[in-house]
């Protein structure tokens, strides 16, 4: 569309220094936004197509590649920063919603950074993990609030309490719902072989169970949309637990819409719709119109899965979490993942990423003293997910009432991503967010399963050392246990809310 | 020969009235009589196979979801959304059904002699050979095929004026066929009117006279009958409202 604002500032610049270089072409090859071409013998520049997603920087032999971001500034202004600047030039050329990739950028503080962990020393001994265990193996699903036993004749006594089933992992950290279609097949491969390595799951996302992943279903917890996009009996039986989507933390309120150009032979297959038609999720569920509906999704699930598997549902983090959450615990559901505001997505309209919603260390503090207070902790797992950036992220959120937690972005860039936030373009030069067969090839499930498991491991290993210094020798011990936190420079209203003392006390 | 089994609902729990129904399947059962059914939910719920399921009495909500297989013929009324999200086989309603009826439906057939209420066959969708049909003598109510992305979705008329507004909102694939004429005015944003030709009249013949001989109706008469063919305007009705970071 045409407008009087000519070509806009650019966002990245490539150089190429030209003393390195030795035109050997590997940038052309791997840049698929076509920033770099031959000219005869030398390589030309178009910069306005960079992502900064720093494929070709990595596979330079010579290092003569440098991006920068923002090489022409604006005028600086504290309100009208280069963003708000940027978004008007863009909204009044189109007049459109703008769209944006990856999580929240709103520079808004991070309150797991402000939160400190404890450690014992004089008054009680730290445990050491090289010697004594500490126990990281979780159980999600409802756990009975009491146990009947009935004596046998002999004097052996049994259990009587039908108990219902429950997910165990290994670790409390599993790969959070990301769909087949958003996300390559070999990154589906690489996440669901992690998954399995490190005794946790994995979600499918809304986009179906693509066959490639059938030999790791037990560990594949299966979504159900609002779209029902792939979503049969089969599949509902295939999958270790079933999760119901009602929210996302990153477009909390509104629906999803994975574009034509993204269903190839294989998405279409896999989501059950034709091949290159937009797949299209409602914003609610249809069938779901008011909370007495949900029990009844949640039944119908699980009547028609015999009982035999532990739903889930996952809702976004905002206004009224506390009771939002309290009414899916009593739908029967079996655990709640909570999104919090920061959570990735591969596009969402920017005003909703930035701006819509609450921060998960506050929606997971406020679910779990209201479960407790409301008897139904024992009813429901949390699952806490949206920007679990590492351990410690874990560890502070188990802290404050989680019982696991799904990782998202940080799986990806365990295999690559470099966060470029240009997924919905479908090109990703990683192989990860792409169905283009040449870029998807570039993703070697192995290599990248190893990966995500290093990470998993890794995390799991800092974990129980953080634990062990705590003195803390199990998970159940850690789950909820505010007093092992400390707010560092947080008000006294956030720390009240949190329920969590600040630094000091 | 064909094994019958009858089951007696009066004062069941769903979930063991819906265990001994399965079971009846597991056990070869070819038709299985459920009588005394007072509104319990999920019947036929995720059942595969080609038994026939009688129910006589009002059918609860979500009827027939996830069933891949089976034929369901309810002797009564059907509460919310019967069809929920159902994979191939066939619902038969003698009475009218509830909200949401035929929801995100991909593949086999409802016929609802009665009318149906608010979205009915809201968000069906096709897939290859899997295209679902929903059926309705009656009337619909508004939001009739909203986000509909696939199948055939036919309202017959039969007992007076179509009630339903705001038909085929986002509508995105599929068909909406309904007796007489449609008002424009009752048309959402996203769909658009169409005169029937006579390739779309010999594609829902077939329907007509399975429906009309399930309920003993003439056939003819609603064959040869004039009616209004709604489509989508564009397959991608959002695709003008987003610009890119
Ligand atoms: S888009 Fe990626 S590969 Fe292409 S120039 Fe930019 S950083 Fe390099
Ligand atoms: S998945 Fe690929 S396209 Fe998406 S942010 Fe990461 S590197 Fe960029």
């Amino acid at each position: 569309m045409s407008s009087n604002f000519g070509s806009m500032p650019l966002r990245y610049r490539i150089t190429i220094d030209r003393e390195q270089c030795m035109e050997c072409g590997r940038c052309v090859e791997n840049c698929p936004y076509g920033v770099f071409r031959w000219d005869g013998n030398r390589i030309l520049i178009n910069s306005r197509n960079c992502t900064a997603c720093h494929r070709c920087l990595t596979y330079c032999p010579r290092d003569a590649i440098m991006l920068q971001e923002h090489p022409c500034d604006y005028r600086s202004h504290p309100v009208w920063t280069r963003a708000v600047r940027e978004s008007i030039y863009n909204q009044s050329r189109t007049g459109k919603i703008i769209l944006a990739g990856m999580g929240s950028v709103a520079n808004l503080p991070i309150i797991f950074d402000h939160l400190m962990l404890d450690a014992c020393q004089v008054t009680t001994p730290p445990t050491d993990p090289l010697r004594e265990p500490v126990e990281l193996r979780t159980y999600l699903g409802k756990k009975p609030s009491k146990l009947d036993f009935t004596q046998k004749p002999n004097g052996d006594v049994e259990l009587s309490t039908e108990l219902t089933p429950n997910l165990m992992l290994e670790t409390p950290i599993m790969l959070g719902h990301m769909s087949y279609g958003a996300l390559s097949l070999n990154a589906h491969v690489a996440m669901a072989r992690a998954a399995k390595e490190t005794g946790t799951y994995m979600g499918t996302g809304e986009g179906g169970l693509h066959p490639g992943l059938y030999p790791y279903q037990d560990r594949m917890i299966v979504q159900v949309a609002s779209g029902r996009f792939g979503v049969n009996v089969d599949y509902l039986e295939r999958g270790a637990a079933i999760e119901l989507k009602l929210g996302q933390g990153a477009k909390p309120g509104i629906g999803g819409h994975l574009p034509g150009e993204k269903v190839s032979a294989d998405v279409s297959r896999t989501r059950m719709i034709p091949q290159g038609s937009d797949a299209i999720s409602p914003a609610p569920h249809h069938d779901i119109y008011g909370i007495e509906d949900l029990p009844q999704l949640v039944n119908s699930v699980k009547e028609a899965t015999e009982r035999k598997k532990p739903i889930f549902a996952k809702i976004a983090a905002v206004n009224n979490n506390a009771e939002n959450v309290a009414a899916v615990a009593r739908s029967g559901v079996d655990a709640i993942a909570i999104d919090g505001f920061r959570g990735g997505t591969g596009a969402a309209p920017r005003v909703f990423r930035d701006h819509v919603g609450i921060p998960i260390e506050v929606a997971i503090a406020t679910a779990d003293q209201e479960l407790r207070k409301q008897g139904l902790r024992n009813e429901v797992s949390l699952i806490a997910c949206g920007s679990i950036r590492e351990s410690t992220d874990v560890i502070k959120a188990i802290a404050l009432g989680a019982d696991a937690v799904y990782i998202g972005t940080a799986a990806l860039v365990a295999m690559g991503c470099r966060v470029c936030g240009n997924c919905y373009q479908g090109l990703c030069p990683w192989g990860i967010a792409t169905q283009r067969p040449d870029l998807v090839a570039r993703l070697d499930p192995d290599v990248a399963s190893k990966q995500i498991a290093n990470l998993i491991h890794a995390w799991t290993l800092e974990i129980t050392e953080l634990m062990g210094a705590a003195g803390i020798n199990s998970i159940e011990s850690l789950r909820g246990n505010r007093d092992r936190l400390r707010g560092y420079m947080l008000d006294e209203g956030l720390l009240e809310i949190l329920d969590v003392k600040s630094v000091g006390a | 020969m064909a094994k019958q089994v009858t089951i007696d609902a009066k004062g069941v729990h769903y979930t063991p009235l819906n265990q001994q129904i399965r079971k009846a399947i597991e056990d070869g059962a070819d038709e299985i009589v459920v009588n005394n059914v007072l509104g319990q939910r999920f019947i036929g719920n995720g059942l595969r196979g080609n038994a026939t399921i009688r129910v006589n009495g009002v059918a609860g909500g979500d009827l027939a979801m996830f069933m891949s297989g089976p034929t369901v013929i309810v002797d009564g009324n059907a509460e919310h959304a019967p069809g929920n999200t159902m994979d191939s086989g066939k619902v038969v309603i003698h009475g009218s059904a509830g909200d949401a009826v035929a929801h995100s439906m991909r593949g086999g057939k409802i016929f609802v002699r009665g009318d149906i209420g608010y979205r009915g066959g809201i968000h069906m969708k096709q897939y290859e050979t899997q295209r679902p049909i929903l059926v309705v003598g009656g009337s619909a109510q508004t939001f009739l095929g909203e986000y509909m992305a696939g199948g055939l979705l036919l309202v017959l008329g039969l007992d007076g004026a179509m009630k339903a507004r705001e038909i085929g909102s986002g509508i995105h694939g599929g068909e909406i066929v309904i007796r007489g004429d449609v008002d424009e005015a009752c048309l959402a944003a996203g769909a658009k009117k169409l005169p029937l030709t006579d390739e779309d009249r010999a594609r829902i013949a077939p329907v007509i006279r399975e429906f009309a001989a399930d309920f003993g109706l003439d056939a003819e008469p609603l064959v040869k009958a004039n009616y209004t063919r709604i489509v989508p305007a564009s397959a991608r009705p959002f695709a003008g409202k987003y610009t890119w970071e």
